[in-house]
C-alpha cells in the first residue's frame, strides 16, 4: 500500500522533472539560434506584427479602462482620508509596477499565445515541422527563435503603451470627470515615480515575454495527437502561462522591493 | 503591396512603443539622456531625516538638482552630496535646509541663496545648513510645554 503510494509520487515527480528539463533544453536550443547566423529577419518582423502590432487595439482598450477604473476606485478611497492629490502617484505606481506588465502579459497570452500554440501544434500534427526538417530548415530556428526574440522586443513596448494609456485614462476620469486639477495629477506623479519603478516594470515585462512565448511554443511544438491534442495543449499553454505570470510577478515583486 | 504592409505595421508599432517607453522614462522616471551638466557640492546636516538619493533640490521652489549620496562623516554628521545644474551658482553663504512638502509629504532640500560674491566651487561645501524638522520632537515639546 505504502509502497504503491510512494511509487505514484515518485513517478509523478520524475515526469515533472523530466518535463522541466525538456522545456529548459528547448529554451536553450531556441536561445542558441539567437546568436548564430543565419538570422530569420523576415520571420522576426512577421512575429513582431503578429504579437505586437495586432495586439495594440486590445492593449489600448485594456489600458484605458484599467486606468479609468483605477482612478474611480482610488479617488473614492482617497476622498475618505482627504488626500485626493495622491491620485496621480497611486495610479502611476500601480500601473507601472504591477498592472501594466501583468495585464498586458495576460492579454497577449490570450490573444497571441494561444494562437501561436495552435498554429505550431497544427504544423506539428500535419507534419509540416517534419517537412521543414526534411528541407534542412531547422524548425526551432525558423519557428521558435523569431517568436522569442519578437517577445523580448514587443512585451516591454506593449507594457509601456499600456502604462501611458492607463495614465491618460486615469487623467480623463480623475481630472475631467472628478475635478482634480491637472497640475496636481501630473506633478505629484512625477515626484513619486522613480526610474527604479519603471525599471522594475520593464524587467517584469521582459520576464513575462520570455515565459509566455517559451510555454506556448513548447506546448505547441510537443503537442499530442490529433485535433484533441492541439486543443488540449492550447488550453494548457494559456493556463500555465497565466499561472506562471502571476507567480513570477510575486517573486519578482518581492525581489525588487 | 503585402510586403509594404508588413513593414508599415511593424514600424508603426515599434514607433508608438518606443515613444511611450521614452515618455514614461523621461517624463516620469527623470532619465536624463541628453545630460544637463551637473556639479557636486556637499553639505553637512546634523540630521538627514527623510532625504534619500534622488530627492530633489530646490531654490525658490524651482527644481535645480537632486541628492546624489548620503554618508556619515567623521563628526557623526550626515554628509549629503548634491548634484546641482551647472548653470546654477550657489553663493558661499547660502543656506541648505531640509524641508518637507506639506505636513507628511516627501522631504527635499531647499537652498536659500546668500548675498556673497563668492560661489561654492565644485566638490565644495555649503557651510550653513538647517536640519530636518522633527515633527514628533515639536509635538513632544509642545505637549511638555517647552516651546
Amino acid at each position: 500500500m505504502i509502497e504503491r503510494f510512494l511509487r505514484i509520487v515518485g513517478s509523478h515527480a520524475i515526469s515533472v522533472l523530466r518535463t522541466m528539463g525538456h522545456m529548459l533544453l528547448f529554451l536553450l536550443n531556441a536561445l542558441y539560434f539567437v546568436f548564430t547566423p543565419p538570422f530569420k529577419h523576415r520571420q522576426l518582423l512577421r512575429e513582431i506584427r503578429f504579437i505586437g502590432a495586432k495586439s495594440m487595439t486590445v492593449i489600448l482598450l485594456m489600458g484605458s479602462f484599467t486606468g479609468m477604473v483605477l482612478a474611480l476606485q482610488i479617488f473614492y478611497t482617497l476622498r475618505k482620508v482627504g488626500s485626493e492629490a495622491m491620485l496621480g502617484p497611486a495610479i502611476a505606481l500601480s500601473l507601472i509596477r504591477e498592472l501594466g506588465p501583468v495585464l498586458s502579459a495576460l492579454t497577449i497570452t490570450g490573444r497571441a499565445g494561444s494562437a501561436l500554440t495552435a498554429e505550431i501544434g497544427i504544423m506539428r500534427i500535419t507534419e509540416q515541422i517534419d517537412a521543414l526538417s526534411a528541407m534542412a530548415l531547422n524548425p526551432v530556428r525558423y519557428l521558435i527563435t523569431p517568436k522569442i526574440v519578437a517577445a523580448i522586443i514587443v512585451f516591454p513596448l506593449l507594457t509601456s503603451i499600456f502604462d501611458v494609456i492607463g495614465i491618460y485614462g486615469g487623467y480623463l476620469v480623475g481630472v475631467k470627470l472628478l475635478g482634480l486639477s491637472s497640475g496636481t495629477y501630473f506633478s505629484e506623479m512625477e515626484h513619486f515615480v522613480d526610474m527604479q519603478d519603471i525599471r522594475i516594470g520593464l524587467y517584469k515585462a521582459l520576464t513575462f515575454g520570455i515565459l509566455v512565448l517559451w510555454v506556448c511554443c513548447y506546448k505547441g511544438f510537443y503537442t499530442g495527437y490529433g485535433a484533441e491534442g492541439v486543443s488540449k495543449s492550447t488550453t494548457n499553454a494559456v493556463v500555465m502561462s497565466s499561472v506562471l505570470i502571476l507567480i513570477s510577478d510575486y517573486v519578482l515583486g518581492s525581489f525588487f522591493m | 503591396m503585402k510586403k509594404f504592409d508588413l513593414e508599415l505595421a511593424v514600424g508603426f508599432f515599434l514607433l508608438i512603443g518606443i515613444v511611450c517607453l521614452g515618455y514614461i522614462s523621461i517624463k516620469l522616471g527623470r532619465l536624463e539622456l541628453v545630460g544637463v551638466k551637473h556639479y557636486v557640492v556637499y553639505a553637512d546636516f546634523s540630521k538627514a531625516g527623510g532625504i534619500k538619493p534622488g530627492s530633489s533640490v530646490e531654490i525658490a521652489g524651482v527644481d535645480v538638482g537632486r541628492v546624489r549620496s548620503i554618508a556619515l562623516d567623521k563628526d557623526y554628521q550626515a554628509l549629503v552630496g548634491l548634484e546641482i545644474e551647472e548653470k546654477v551658482k550657489i553663493q558661499e553663504d547660502a543656506i541648505a535646509s531640509i524641508r518637507t512638502k506639506g505636513l507628511i509629504g516627501e522631504s527635499y532640500i531647499e537652498i536659500t541663496p546668500g548675498a556673497s560674491d563668492k560661489f561654492v566651487p565644485k566638490n565644495g561645501k555649503i557651510r550653513e545648513t538647517e536640519s530636518a524638522i522633527d515633527i514628533e520632537d515639536l509635538i513632544a515639546k509642545y505637549a511638555f510645554g517647552k516651546v
